[in-house]
């Protein structure tokens, strides 16, 4: 059953992935995104990250992606573009050898970790296993909230800044007399 | 039918596909839009590793990595989206490619 899982949520992502990167039209990449995401959501439930499933499928899928959408339709550059010609010379082999490279590099790396249990923390509390729906929320939020509330905080201003900034770069600026540009 | 259980190294591979699949995707696309879709496919490729090897530690450190990382990420896009927004509207019809522009 497990297996199971794995296998078609496995399937997803790299279907979903494919289509970001192979698909001609923005407005179809993006939708690929969403099954990728989703994807990583069931991936994150199979491995018990049940309260990451559900914020994936709110933040990403729900917000993010939309947001993609909403840019695409609102610049409108949903139109097919055509992906045969190459601008620069030898650009895709050079993706290629070194996207391989890399890949050949990394499965090289995971499989010479060979599953070892090394068991350092004290055990990720699941709702499955606990028979506790909070469990895994609960564990979460102590851990964010006492050894990471620094971070969490630096996060806060983070967003702050982010949407102070972007404000300030979709306002349309006043023409002013004398204004210097 | 033998009975298989996912180990850490099947999300770990799975997860390297995913990173290789972004970043071809940001070397050889040249639509702004869809290279951020793929960092945030490389992104998730992270999310995965985090996750995976935080059950394998038995640490609920990984998962709280992964949540920062969800929230840096939507802050990227918004900050992103943003500009991109500001440049196409000057000009439609932009690939990376004509930002050179943007050189000194």
């Amino acid at each position: 059953m497990e297996l199971f899982v794995f296998l078609v949520a496995a399937a997803m992502t790299v279907v979903g992935a494919l289509g970001v990167v192979l698909r001609r039209n923005p407005v179809h990449a993006a939708l690929s995104l969403v099954l990728t995401l989703f994807g990583v959501a069931v991936l994150f439930v199979a491995q018990h990250a049940e309260f990451l499933a559900a914020v994936q499928v709110i933040v990403y899928a729900g917000a993010i992606v939309v947001l993609f959408l909403f840019v695409i339709m609102l610049l409108g550059v949903d139109r097919a573009e055509n992906l045969r010609i190459e601008p620069l010379a030898s650009q895709r082999w050079l993706a290629g050898a070194t996207g391989s490279g890399m890949l050949a590099l990394l499965i090289l790396a995971a499989l010479s970790g060979k599953d070892e249990v090394i068991t350092r923390g004290s055990g990720i509390a699941s709702a499955v296993v606990e028979n506790d729906a909070n469990a895994n929320i609960r564990q979460l939020a102590t851990s964010i909230f006492s050894d990471y509330v620094v971070a969490f905080e630096a996060t806060s201003v983070l967003l702050v800044v982010a949407v102070v900034g972007t404000v300030m770069l979709a306002r349309r600026k006043k023409p002013v007399s004398g204004d210097r540009s | 039918m033998i009975d298989l259980v996912p180990t850490m190294s099947w999300y770990l591979i799975l997860s390297a596909f995913l990173f290789v699949v972004g970043m071809v995707g940001v070397m050889v696309r040249r639509n702004p839009l869809v290279m951020f879709m793929c960092i945030e496919l490389m992104l998730n490729a992270v999310n995965l590793s985090f996750v995976a090897i935080g059950k394998q530690l038995g640490s609920i450190d990984g998962q709280a990595i992964v949540f920062f990382v969800l929230v840096v990420a939507a802050a990227e896009v918004v900050v992103g989206l943003g500009i991109i927004v500001s440049i196409m509207r000057r000009r439609t019809d932009v690939t990376v490619d004509d930002l050179v522009g943007l050189k000194g």
